[in-house]
């Protein structure tokens, strides 16, 4: 009825032209860049006034090296093999940890459900760099970890955990148990009880129910909880800089480092092009499978 | 009620509203007295929905016209016609009180006007004092009763009602039937209600319009709407009803002849019957369907079922139709033995009469 | 629930809360080493309050999360209206793909494109850069949580009020916007609780001067566990923990019991 409306888009719309699209495509191009101009301009420069012309020589001389390098250096392939490797360990882990907590959630007393899903939600917002700090002190050889199970003779030197993938992984875990969980949670918690009851009823056991009802009807939440988690730990900075040791290498960290350190920026670019080309996939499966990551937090 | 040559109250001109590929409302005209209580009836889908919504201006028709008291309502938004409505949903403002609903249409008034146009109008739904409740702690009915006092806030000329009833309990909606008609009595003003309950139009409209897919294929009083049907559609939607495929063979008098599976019968035309020859449909109320008559088709009594007012007993014709018969239950009550009633199995005579006998299209 | 239930509960609660808690229990230590217990103290959030730097970048922090979440409840409110309710527009699918990008998109990836862009254009990197580009970040956030909203609302209510005789500015004022309000209300708490979160884009998009407390703490964080980072940490995850309660609190009343009073 009130058409009017989408003439509000404008100016959200102009905004994000300005500032995702504009710098998705400068990021593009500066990744075509000639690496030895590190600092800014780069060549090559578009010559608007040149018309045609300058298109032509812009595009020959877009330059392929930064792509070349990324895939012939080992250091980048490891980067990007790490980081799919990792992030993919730790959505198996999540899945594992995550269905039981979400499950336990869904079949709590309703009046508890709100409370619970609070619980699982404030971790989630508070502040990420220092829920990752807080496991520097547990993890660390004199940490807490580390000195528990000496006390108690487990172990009989202190532990290296901190700067392994090890630690990668817990903070992986950790960060983002609540992404798995919400999500599974919302569908699992949505599932018309009957069905459960239903298929008790027909002489299931909890454990039949579980596996042949609820887990069913609930793969979407696990697969958007699964994307929700795979995608940013895939470009993940924060957990392997605090936790992972140098020798532990990530996309998010060879970009942070390239640009940072080294200062070259369109080998930077190149980085975020490539990690863009792993996720495009699992980032338009997780659009489609309706899971909003604003609904579930972060 | 129904004074001719002055401008219909509602007109309605060729109405038509199509969406993409489907036709919602196919070329309804309609013109309804200032005073009328009139029904839309029909199933969900048959466009009755819609075309309260094109009354109201929440759609635009493809083509035709809609006229208030003359007034050509094309291009009018909803907030500025002569009309109101009454949501299905109610759609009572959840953030505002009892008051605050019902005086939002009332934003020309002074403060005080409006709050005692307020407590008039509650008084109107028998709802006095429950002007700060929130709507949350209303009950289904005083909910509905809230949506009619704030329709009718603005005194519109036509009061547009979106199935007002639906929502209700079966006990509560008779009571409210009642108050409603009474309310519309005494307001004197046009409504045009929408109902898939038969039931319900016909214990409350003065007439009742028929959609079926969009069209509006009858228009009449409970009474000609029951006992001629334009067509098999309006027939079985009004109550039970017989339909027998048939032939029209001829005339005996005042009467059509139509050959059926079980022998001639005669019958009574509609205005949209076939002519003689062609392929017909009779249709036989069953309550009109008279048992043990000495001369008449012979069928055999398949089914009884005792319903308490009535039973309803299934008979099978010799050439296998089924016919559904209901008559009185009172004869079982005066100490007659279960043997001296018709059983399944009995072979009986059927009172087919005329009268009771209509031709529709096939 | 079964005992199994009950466990994983536990244990999943006890994962997300302990380190946390441990957090918080050091922040009170009276000794200097994190690993050894020295009695309760308050005497490193004395230390905390005597850092200039920090509360500098706190104060930078609130001040781009207030300007940045406004921005951001602005935009993303106007987003989510014209997607609910402006039917098929031309480049709609490519406005809500354009909305979603920052929501997904890794945060290196988002800062150095952002940064890219600054230094392209020309503009001046500080606070306005920061706040720029956590408008961007939220903007989609608050669009998807005032959108949900906007789908609960039965739309009868609004035809109700146009039927009433509300024109459609009034109909926006006295029947949607109070409906919306509670998201809206999330969207700018979430959109805020984001920006004082955010490590990695600020770091890329900031400028001389501008150093926010995330960008502060991780300084002091690299060189390793210090007790006054547990006591900003305390303070912090504090804040937080009541913005999001009052977010969550909010954004999940049902729509029928939305506004209190009025």
């Amino acid at each position: 009825m009130i058409r009017p409306a989408r003439l509000l888009a404008l100016v959200p719309a102009l905004w994000l032209g300005a500032f995702v699209l504009l710098p998705g495509l400068i990021i593009l191009k500066i990744s075509l860049s000639s690496a030895a101009t590190a600092q800014p301009p780069y060549l090559p420069v578009l010559d608007w006034s040149a018309g045609l012309e300058g298109w032509s020589s812009f595009l020959e001389a877009l330059d392929f090296t930064n792509f070349e390098t990324l895939l012939s250096d080992t250091l980048y392939r490891d980067a990007a093999l790490s980081s799919l490797a990792l992030a993919g360990l730790a959505t198996l882990i999540l899945a594992l940890i995550g269905t039981p907590i979400a499950h336990a959630m869904a079949r709590a007393p309703e009046r508890a459900q709100p409370l619970l899903v609070a619980l699982v939600i404030v971790p989630f917002w508070t502040s990420f760099l220092i829920r990752i700090y807080a496991w520097i002190a547990i993890l660390k050889p004199e940490g807490l970890l580390s000195g528990a199970l000496l006390r108690l003779g487990l172990v009989d030197r202190p532990l290296e955990v901190l700067g392994t993938q090890g630690a990668i992984l817990i903070g992986l875990t950790y960060a983002y148990l609540p992404f798995m969980v919400l999500p599974l949670y919302a569908v699992m918690a949505r599932l018309d009880p009957h069905l459960r009851e239903a298929a008790a009823d027909l002489g299931a056991s909890p454990a039949r129910v579980f596996w042949s009802v609820t887990l069913p009807l609930a793969r979407l939440g696990l697969m958007a909880g699964a994307l929700l988690c795979f995608v940013p730990m895939v470009g993940e900075f924060i957990i392997p800089d605090l936790l992972g040791g140098s020798d532990t290498l990530m996309l998010g960290r060879v970009l942070w480092s390239e640009f940072f350190s080294n200062r070259d920026w369109p080998l930077a670019s190149a980085v975020a092009i490539l990690m863009l080309a792993l996720l495009v996939v699992p980032m338009v499966l997780l659009r489609d499978s309706g899971a909003r990551p604003g609904e579930a937090g972060r | 009620m129904g004074d001719t040559g002055s401008v219909p109250r509602l007109g309605l001109e060729g109405v038509t509203k199509r969406f993409g590929d489907g036709v919602a409302v196919a070329d309804v005209s309609l013109a309804l007295a200032a005073g009328e209580f009139f029904c839309l009836l029909g199933p969900s889908g048959c466009g009755k929905s819609t075309l309260l919504r094109l009354i109201a201006g929440f759609e635009t028709p493809s083509t035709g016209l809609i006229r208030v008291d003359g007034l050509d309502l094309a291009g009018l938004p909803p907030h500025r016609r002569p009309v109101n409505m009454m949501f299905q949903s109610y759609a009572l403002f959840p953030h505002k009180t009892v008051a605050g609903n019902i005086a939002y249409g009332l934003d020309g008034l002074s403060r005080t006007d409006r709050s005692a146009r307020v407590k008039t109008l509650l008084a109107r739904v028998r709802l006095e004092n429950f002007e700060d409740r929130r709507i949350e702690t209303l009950s289904g009915g005083q909910r509905q009763r809230v949506a009619l006092a704030r329709a009718l806030a603005r005194e519109p000329g036509v009061l547009l009602l979106d199935e007002p009833l639906g929502a209700l309990d079966r006990g509560l909606r008779e009571e409210t039937q009642g108050e409603l008609r009474a309310l519309q009595r005494r307001l004197g003003t046009t409504f045009v209600m929408v109902t898939h309950d038969p039931g319900e139009a016909m214990a409350l409209a003065d007439r009742i319009g028929v959609m079926d897919r969009g069209r509006l294929v009858q228009v009449g009083d409970a009474a000609t709407l029951y006992e001629r049907p334009a067509t098999r559609f309006v027939a079985g939607l009004l109550g039970d009803v017989n339909l027998i495929p048939g032939r029209i063979t001829g005339r005996d008098g005042e009467w059509i002849v139509v050959e059926t599976g079980f022998g001639p019968l005669r019958a009574s035309a509609s205005e949209s019957a076939p002519g003689e020859g062609e392929a017909a449909t009779l249709a036989l109320r069953p309550e009109r369907i008279g048992m043990d008559a000495s001369e008449g088709p012979a069928g055999t009594i398949t089914e009884v079922t005792y319903l308490g007012v009535r039973v309803r007993s299934q008979v099978r014709m010799n050439d296998g139709t089924l016919l559904r018969v209901s008559t009185p239950a009172a004869s079982h009550a005066f100490g007659l033995q279960a043997r001296d009633l018709h059983g399944p199995g009995d072979t009986i005579r059927l009172d087919l009469a005329p009268e009771a006998c209509r031709i529709l299209p096939p | 629930m079964s005992v199994f239930g009950r466990l994983s509960l536990s244990l999943g609660l006890a994962f997300l809360y302990g380190p946390i808690f441990v957090l918080v229990a050091y922040s009170f230590n009276a000794s200097a080493l994190v690993t050894v217990w020295g009695g309760f103290s308050t005497r490193w959030y004395g230390v905390l309050f005597a850092d200039g730097p920090l509360l500098a970048a706190a104060t930078v922090s609130l001040h781009v999360g207030v300007a940045a979440a406004a921005l951001a409840t602005l935009f993303g409110t106007f987003a989510a209206l014209a997607l609910d309710r402006g039917g098929r527009f031309p480049g709609r699918p490519v406005f809500g793909g354009l909305l979603y990008v920052p929501m997904v998109m890794p945060e290196v990836v988002t800062g150095l494109a952002l940064l890219l862009l600054f230094v392209g254009t020309g503009f001046e990197r500080g606070l306005v850069t920061l706040v720029v580009a956590h408008a961007t970040l939220g903007l989609g956030f608050v669009a998807v949580i005032v959108g949900a909203r906007l789908k609960g609302i039965d739309r009868a209510l609004e035809e109700a009020a146009a039927d009433l005789g509300a024109g459609p500015l009034r109909v926006f004022a006295t029947v949607t916007l109070p409906l919306i309000a509670p998201a809206v209300a999330a969207g700018f708490l979430l959109a805020f609780t984001l920006s004082l979160d955010d490590l990695v884009i600020a770091s890329f998009v900031t400028g001389p001067g501008a150093t926010t407390l995330p960008m502060r703490l991780y300084s002091q964080v690299r060189l390793g566990v210090n007790p006054e980072i547990n006591a900003a940490s305390t303070l912090l995850v504090g804040g937080v923990t009541t913005i999001v309660l009052t977010a969550s609190w909010l954004s999940a009343r049902p729509a029928r019991s939305s506004v209190k009073s009025v």
